[in-house]
């Protein structure tokens, strides 16, 4: 960071640089774990199965086994390799969450309550449409 | 076609989509849906889905790198983020009530609308005067414009960009793609924000914004294990190489090539949505 140039009157401080660095390293992280997960599933799932491609021409929702997280973690313990596949998208859908998070953490150290209170809303936003919006 | 030869190729073609979409600035989610069903005959539904995960990988994965560049915003970023993820929550919605040719008609415009503006020359326009409000929401910054310098930026009407962003959220949950060109739209275009800026700060905000979605994709029904796992892997690969050729290769003849491709397949969904055949 003191690579970069002074910047007398620059309202990037140097906290914020920090904060977004920290929170790209954890995105980074996030995305190889999830990324790891999904492949183990799917090496599992390409030596269990020896049929015929399965068909998605017409839609049918999934069944509940993959879209709650209860029967899904059910599903891992037993070694399902599509429940594992899905273990690595919840890790996934969770990065960018756990980045606003990181980020409301960011603001209050700043001390900088307007945008404490505008990540807040966005977790919220997010935290609903993940467990209530139908 | 075996499951090993479906996911094999699957897996081929996401990462060709993930290397395009990052050498165009389009994003993988916006060739990968076409690609699933036209090619593969994937019911939109699923194809989306799987668009909608890749879209956050690839996001997530580019983050560390934008970030480093120094142009991205977080206050811009995190302030339009009430936009597209309010956006989203109603555009995931609208895909469980929207009929399925509705979807790909709406895709198809999109593909034609993101060619148009994967072409577009963008302007710089840096002599304004400061809007009030974004003083009061600190929607500003500055960005290294040339070696040691430093530019300074604040945000211009900003209700027209929240209200675009909102658009985008919607299309992104609609549609299962990040909408990086309206959101480009919306800061570079409305907010008059630098183009770097406006294009660091959408990647950035990609990954939030889908996150917004796949809640109700995943409670849906539409995210299938075994075809999310290669095109996710495929796309996430793909881009992470295309963001590293970037700097090396030229990319405004690719563009140019990579755009007919988009009109191509825009067509495609607009005809076969028409037709009735999505």
């Amino acid at each position: 960071m003191s690579s970069t140039a002074p910047q007398p009157a620059s309202p990037k401080s140097w906290t914020d640089l920090r904060i977004e660095i920290l929170v790209g390293i954890f995105l980074r992280t996030g995305v190889l774990l999830a990324a790891a997960i999904v492949l183990t599933g799917g090496i599992l799932y390409l030596a269990q199965s020896h049929g015929p491609r399965p068909n998605y021409q017409h839609f049918q929702a999934e069944p509940a086994q993959f879209t709650h997280l209860t029967p899904t973690l059910h599903g891992v313990a037993t070694l399902n390799p599509e429940s594992i596949i899905m273990l690595g998208l919840l890790v996934l859908i969770a990065t960018p969450v756990a980045r606003v998070g990181m980020c409301i953490v960011g603001f209050l150290f700043e001390r900088d309550h307007l945008y404490t209170a505008i990540s807040a809303i966005v977790l919220v936003i997010l935290l609903y449409s993940l467990f209530f919006h139908k | 076609m075996t499951a090993l030869e479906f996911s094999l190729i699957l897996l081929l073609s996401s990462l060709a989509a993930g290397l395009l979409g990052a050498l165009s600035g389009l994003g993988g989610g916006v060739v990968i849906v076409p690609v699933l069903t036209i090619i593969f005959h994937v019911d939109i539904h699923y194809a989306i889905g799987a668009s909608l995960v890749s879209v956050i990988a690839t996001s997530s994965g580019a983050a560390a790198a934008y970030v480093r560049e120094g142009f991205s915003n977080i206050r811009v970023g995190m302030f339009l983020e009430i936009a597209t993820t309010l956006g989203a929550l109603l555009g995931a919605w609208l895909t469980t009530r929207v009929p399925t040719h509705s979807i790909g008609f709406i895709f198809g415009l999109v593909l034609l609308y993101s060619a148009y503006s994967s072409l577009r020359q963008y302007h710089e326009d840096l002599t304004q005067k400061p809007d009030p409000l974004a003083l009061r929401l600190k929607l500003k910054g500055s960005f290294p414009a040339s070696p040691g310098v430093q530019q300074e930026y604040v945000a211009q009407r900003v209700p027209a960009g929240f209200g675009l962003m909102t658009l985008a959220g919607t299309l992104s949950g609609l549609l299962g793609i990040g909408s990086g060109a309206v959101k480009v739209i919306a800061m570079d275009q409305a907010m008059r924000l630098p183009f770097k800026v406006s294009t660091t700060t959408s990647n950035f905000m990609i990954g939030v914004t889908a996150a917004a979605s796949a809640g109700l994709y995943l409670r849906a029904g539409y995210l299938a294990p075994a075809l999310v796992m290669p095109v996710m892997l495929g796309v996430l690969v793909g881009s992470l190489i295309g963001s590293r050729l970037l700097v090396r290769v030229h990319v405004r003849t690719l563009k140019i090539v990579f755009a007919l491709v988009i009109v191509v397949l825009g067509i495609e969904m607009i005809v076969n949505s028409l037709t009735g055949k999505l």
